[in-house]
């Protein structure tokens, strides 16, 4: 199935309609919603307080006593008329250094086993793609990124870890992603960027958003400490 | 910004025990939950809109949301406070005052918000608003990344509470009794069917004829529901592709027991099979463990008339309570 040929209007109570793209996770039904997102903000429709993008559906939150979903479809129907991708930006490429292994990526022996690669291995096929973000969420600039290369593809942790270290990069079935925060989590730890992520203090908060590309680059552990020491 | 001041900053109180779970919280952090972002806040936005309006602050100042059991408080200046929400104790230096109402404070004034009576969550505002830095835009508490607030944790004994700069006001507004919402054992929660509700059958009729039961299981991000299971139809997915999910929404996990997602939240991957209307929130926020909780489906036209309906009494109230001297509610002597 994929993409619908119509994006579904599903309810979301009084105040969100929820615009479902497609039935799968694939970069065609993805891009669909950012391409909306990316719209929206470039042309704001009255009434539209916030839209929020995930893999396939684009949530948009409005002010019932400006507007109602009837209306929203129309406006956003002609909004995909007259603009198209080309009014996009496109993409932007952030690197991110990581410290694979060691106590910075303590499950990276348990991945490497898992698929009876050496650890280098793991590290060099992590390490090659660009990685798309398809959607925030969990915690503040956790990015979801896709697509894990098949050979890594490893199950979450049975029981999750009540504390994973602010920066950990982490592994689950064919996705990858970046603890921003201190938070609890059930991915497999691989490694740790000395970036700080999440900047709560700047104007702008967030390195990176939905759409972007993710490289990570690999460092060693001097390289990682005096990285982190600048971040301070 | 409506909601600006220039930088002077007052002490309002120090605290002497800071109760249960006591946040700063205002009405939200607007615009960041693409980046998965919740937008926290009050979760009685009734009250805490109130609460403002009482001591003269706009509707978005900063207050303190007080769970359950309250804080104890030693003011130390010059201000007005106003304590609604759920139906607590509240001691003035000892003696009980009014909650719903403003009350005048001094320097060594002892304010103590008590364990709630009915409902779960009071709302202690003070002139001027509680000031602590705006964190992308708003004062909210988001504990789970230690954002906002007052170092974005609860309140702790010993934490000195400052507040904006305004002039206590002279007359002490209460709120006429005919507004003041009532926290019952039994609430009936309104929604709009969906996002999902297609996954469901059966279930859905489980869902709006059973009643459920609050379980203890409840923080700022949801609230878990204890009673029969809500069954997805044998050929609908376990679980959705994450997605989006606002307050309200009510996702039913493998195990059929609903959880009514909050503010604290931004993605979700169950399957929702209805959201409660905004205006009905406050009556969930003050639900409790062991209150029973029956839904209702109106339809999206009903929802938007209930929602108009509830902003114009707001506004109605706003009005009320912005009024000068000769305002028939105000106690000014």
């Amino acid at each position: 199935m994929g993409l619908y040929r119509e994006p579904l209007l599903r309810l979301m109570g009084d105040r969100g309609v929820l615009l479902e793209y497609g039935d799968s996770i694939e970069p065609e039904v993805n891009l669909k919603v950012r391409t909306m997102a990316a719209l929206l903000e470039s042309r704001p429709i009255k009434g539209i307080l916030e839209a929020v993008p995930t893999y396939r559906s684009l949530l948009i939150i409005y002010d019932p006593m400006l507007t109602e979903p009837q209306s929203l479809r129309e406006s956003l129907r002609a909004l995909e008329k007259i603009t198209t991708q080309a009014n996009v930006p496109p993409p932007r490429l952030i690197e991110i250094p990581v410290c694979y292994g060691g106590e910075l990526g303590p499950d990276i022996e348990f991945v490497a086993n898992y698929h009876k690669i050496k650890v280098d291995e793991v590290i060099r096929i992590h390490s090659s793609p660009c990685y798309q973000i398809y959607m925030m969420g969990f915690t503040p600039g956790f990015p979801f990124l896709g697509v894990l290369p098949k050979i890594l593809e490893t199950p979450r942790l049975d029981t999750p870890r009540l504390h994973v270290p602010a920066g950990s990069v982490a592994i689950a079935s064919n996705q990858t992603g970046i603890y921003p925060i201190s938070s609890p989590g059930g991915w497999r730890l691989i490694g740790r960027t000395p970036i700080k992520l999440f900047r709560p203090e700047e104007r702008e908060p967030f390195l990176y958003k939905a759409g972007d590309l993710i490289k990570f680059i690999p460092v060693d552990r001097k390289e990682f400490d005096a990285l982190a020491q600048r971040q301070l | 910004m409506l909601w600006h001041k220039d930088n002077s900053e007052l002490p309002a109180f120090q605290v002497l025990e800071p109760g249960a779970m006591t946040t700063v919280q205002d009405l939200g952090r607007f615009g960041f939950q693409a980046f998965g972002v919740p937008v926290s806040g009050a979760l009685d936005q009734f009250s805490a809109r109130v609460a403002n309006w009482l001591v003269g602050n706009p509707s978005g100042a900063a207050l303190l949301e007080v769970t359950f059991m309250g804080p104890k408080l030693k003011v130390q200046g010059d201000c007005q406070v106003a304590v609604t929400g759920a139906e607590v104790q509240l001691l003035l230096n000892g003696k009980e005052a009014q909650t719903w109402r403003a009350l005048r404070v001094r320097p060594g004034d002892e304010i103590w918000v008590r364990q709630a009576k009915a409902g779960m969550r009071a709302y202690l505002a003070v002139t001027g608003g509680v000031e602590v830095p705006l964190v992308m835009g708003s004062r909210s508490t988001y504990v789970g990344a230690r954002l906002g607030g007052l170092e974005g944790r609860p309140l702790k004994k010993g934490d000195v509470i400052l507040r904006g700069s305004a002039c206590p006001r002279e007359q002490q507004m209460r709120l006429p009794d005919e507004y003041k919402p009532l926290w019952n054992q039994q609430i009936r929660l309104r929604t709009v069917l969906g996002p999902q509700e297609d996954f469901f059958e059966e279930g859905l009729k489980v869902f709006l004829e059973s009643q459920f039961l609050v379980s203890p299981q409840i923080d700022r991000m949801g609230y878990r529901l204890d009673g029969p299971q809500v069954h997805r139809k044998p050929e609908a997915p376990q679980s959705i592709i994450s997605e989006p999910s606002l307050p309200g929404a009510v996702q039913i996990p493998p195990d059929g027991k609903p959880i009514v997602l909050l503010v604290e939240q931004t993605v979700g991957g169950y399957a929702k099979i209805a959201t409660v209307i905004w205006p009905d929130l406050p009556f969930l926020a003050q639900a409790r463990p062991g209150d029973r909780i029956r839904f209702s489906a109106v339809t999206l036209a009903e929802a938007h008339q209930i929602y108009r309906e509830f902003m114009a009494r707001l506004e109605a109230i706003r009005m009320l309570l912005e009024a000068p001297a000769e305002n028939p509610f105000s106690l000014a002597p």
